[in-house]
């Protein structure tokens, strides 16, 4: 009988020691959400972003003498599957904060579980306005959609091009949205769009639109779209006997663009958020000497640099709040004002959106190369 | 959307453009119907839908890839290497998913062709990862090539060639051979044919292997016209090829090539005439079917039969 009692008194206070001692391990670190879409059609996206949000995350480990803890989901490019992982992150990891993701369309998809949660997230490259508009609770680190369409309205229209068709991935929010900011800059500037053509992700045939395209002789063509389906609509558009160029969005800045697209992508031009050549801040020069370290001979996409910052600016927010409420760093992210971020000094406006200038770059021998920078307005 | 530019296209349209199409059409649509055999072909003897026929087509595409690219063969040496390991992997489905289930209701073996299909895609996205691969360029095939101002790729010229070929070859194993002559009587009547002494598992291991070397023979030029592969490359142009084989009659292997073009055509000269309607193109398919299956249930020369899956 006292055997029994001694046990179970034993029991109970290895009971109470474990529970103390996951509590504290559990205070011990902060954990910060991560959901990207690592497999699937944007996978490629997807892996370059990882590896900024970890080089950050390996170069700023603690805040508030805490570590960081990531916690990585995939989003698998699904949209449903997006909402899922959120939820998941938020509702069993018990994350402070997010980041991520890739995509505007699977950012929408997450954007009302963050909200509804009171969880504020960082998006690295979803460029539709839809996005952060009316959700206070999601910030990006990159420049919107109206900003992107904009700027290569006013670079097409500066190299003389009068008649552009454009080419638009219907299904994709972000691809829909550059087009439709390009196309009423264009205007605007007295250029004329002389065809809009549309096709869905995962196409594989683009002939038709392209002959289309081709019947209306435009100077030059604007395709803001996924990568691979880019890539492979620019390759036949040389079939075709299409020697006009080609003019994308940020979306464009993977290798697999390039792998996929071959010669054919050899001079297409797109807009990105990051170059070398403007790495002006501390900040940047950190993450190149840290990407050069791990990545050797690499060149640093912009999605790298942009994943970086969304992870800054979550930490940032961390550290000025001073605590891991969720609501109090999401109010310390939206005041912090001109934080020396690897893209450039960067300050939030009133949306979460940052205000900061475009990289205009082209492929040049296999290899994305520089070509202008345009400040915002 | 109003009538005017629904109906621009019509008079915009010049000769060239006309023909420009027609080209893009007939390659795709010879794709598909390339593909569409394959589903049409197991249907009739073995009355069920290999699901897993589209994810053979994508398996193709790797082994041209790892062939051409990583071990450097010569295209053509791979394309029989191609054609060899792919019919040995339709061979190896069929034994493992669905002769277990050869007694089984119609129904177990469509789940376990469905089972097949998410095998292959998960461990093509697991083994060669998710992110698309560039399928070799033969410059031989991939040369561009124009006729006036009609322009395209050489491998457009010898897709139709291929698959008349193809289907000259087969419509007389089929009809002039004694392994023919036994896959028909399959066909008629599975039961009796196994009655009469015909050795059923040989002639459904020979119609799986006939199907994924034509799957294989489409993929390759799949490849070479589209050439972005990625593990899910096979799920929209699998669900088109079936439609096909529906639409002309599943079963019928005329029927699936006829229905190959309606689709492979049809897709394009939407595109062509209702440029508006240029991001509904995947809707056509559909539609055909639909239209199909209301007024002509068994397809454009299926037979009527009582039993259907």
């Amino acid at each position: 009988m006292k055997a029994k009692k001694i046990l179970t008194a034993l029991l109970a206070s290895v009971c109470v020691f474990g529970a103390t001692a996951t509590m504290a391990s559990a205070e011990e670190v902060i954990k910060v959400g991560v959901f990207l879409p690592l497999t699937g059609d944007n996978a490629a996206g997807g892996e370059l972003e990882l590896r900024g949000i970890k080089l950050a995350n390996e170069n700023h480990s603690t805040v508030l003498g805490k570590k960081i803890q990531l916690v990585v989901q995939d989003n698998k490019s699904d949209k449903a599957e997006a909402a899922n992982v959120v939820a998941r992150l938020i509702e069993k990891d018990k994350v402070c904060a997010i980041v991520g993701t890739y995509g505007s369309s699977l950012a929408m998809a997450a954007g009302n579980i963050v909200k509804e949660n009171k969880i504020p997230a960082v998006g690295t490259s979803c460029t539709n306005p839809q996005v952060t508009a009316g959700n206070d609770y999601y910030f990006r680190a990159c420049f919107i959609d109206p900003f992107q369409g904009t700027v290569m309205a006013n670079y097409m229209k500066k190299l003389g091009y009068k008649k552009v068709a454009v080419i638009q991935e219907v299904s994709n929010d972000y691809s829909v949205g550059l087009a439709k900011f390009f196309m009423d800059a264009y205007k605007k500037m007295g250029g004329q769009i002389v065809d809009v053509a549309n096709y869905q992700t995962g196409d594989k045939d683009f002939t038709a639109i392209l002959t289309n395209v081709k019947a209306k002789n435009p100077d030059a063509i604007y395709a803001p779209g996924n990568f691979t389906e880019s890539a492979m609509m620019i390759d036949q558009a040389r079939q075709l006997g299409l020697k006009i160029n080609f003019y994308g969005g940020d979306t464009w800045e993977t290798n697999d663009f390039l792998e996929v697209g071959g010669d054919a992508v050899e001079g297409a031009v797109l807009t990105t958020a990051f170059g070398r050549e403007m790495a002006t801040t501390k900040e940047a020069k950190i993450f190149l000497d840290s990407f050069e370290k791990q990545f050797k001979g690499e060149e640093p996409s912009a999605l790298t640099a942009l994943a970086y910052d969304a992870y800054m600016l979550v930490y940032y927010g961390i550290e000025k709040a001073g605590s891991t409420n969720s609501v109090a760093i999401r109010n310390a992210i939206a005041a912090n004002k001109n934080l020396p971020l690897v893209t450039g000094k960067t300050t939030l406006d009133v949306n979460g959106d940052p205000v900061k200038g475009a990289v205009i770059k082209t492929v040049k021998n296999g290899k994305f190369v520089y070509v202008d920078f345009v400040q915002p307005k | 959307m109003d009538f005017a530019t629904l109906f621009q296209a019509f008079s915009d349209m010049t000769f060239v453009s006309f023909c420009q199409h027609m080209v893009n059409g007939i390659s795709l649509g010879s794709l598909y119907a390339l593909i569409a055999i394959g589903y049409t072909m197991v249907y009739g003897i073995l009355l069920m839908i290999n699901f897993a026929h589209a994810d053979i087509v994508m398996m193709a595409c790797y082994f041209a890839f790892f062939g051409i690219r990583i071990f450097q063969i010569p295209w053509f040496v791979t394309l029989i290497g191609v054609i060899v390991a792919t019919a040995v992997l339709g061979v190896v489905i069929e034994r493992c998913a669905y002769r277990p289930l050869r007694d089984a209701p119609k129904n177990s073996v469509l789940i376990s062709a469905i089972g097949a299909s998410f095998l292959l895609e998960n461990f093509a996205n697991y083994v060669f990862g998710g992110r698309p691969l560039r399928f070799p360029k033969i410059s031989l095939l991939a040369q561009n090539i124009s006729i006036g101002d009609v322009r395209t790729q050489f491998i457009c010229l010898c897709i139709p060639v291929v698959l008349v070929v193809c289907l000259m070859v087969l419509l007389h194993i089929i009809n002039h051979t004694k392994t023919g002559m036994a896959m028909r009587a399959v066909s008629k009547d599975y039961e009796i044919a196994r009655v009469m002494g015909v050795d059923i598992d040989k002639i459904i291991s020979i119609t799986f292997v006939i199907g994924s070397s034509l799957a294989a023979i489409g993929a390759f030029m799949w490849g070479v016209r589209y050439p972005g592969i990625t593990p899910y490359l096979g799920v929209m142009p699998g669900l088109k090829c079936f439609i096909a084989a529906v639409v002309g009659g599943i079963g019928n292997i005329k029927g699936a090539v006829i229905g190959g073009f309606i689709l492979g055509l049809g897709e394009v000269l939407i595109v062509a005439f209702f440029p508006a309607l240029s991001g509904y193109r995947d809707a056509f398919a559909f539609m055909v079917l639909s239209i199909i299956l209301f007024y002509k249930p068994t397809g454009l020369l299926g037979e009527k039969t009582t039993e259907k899956v």
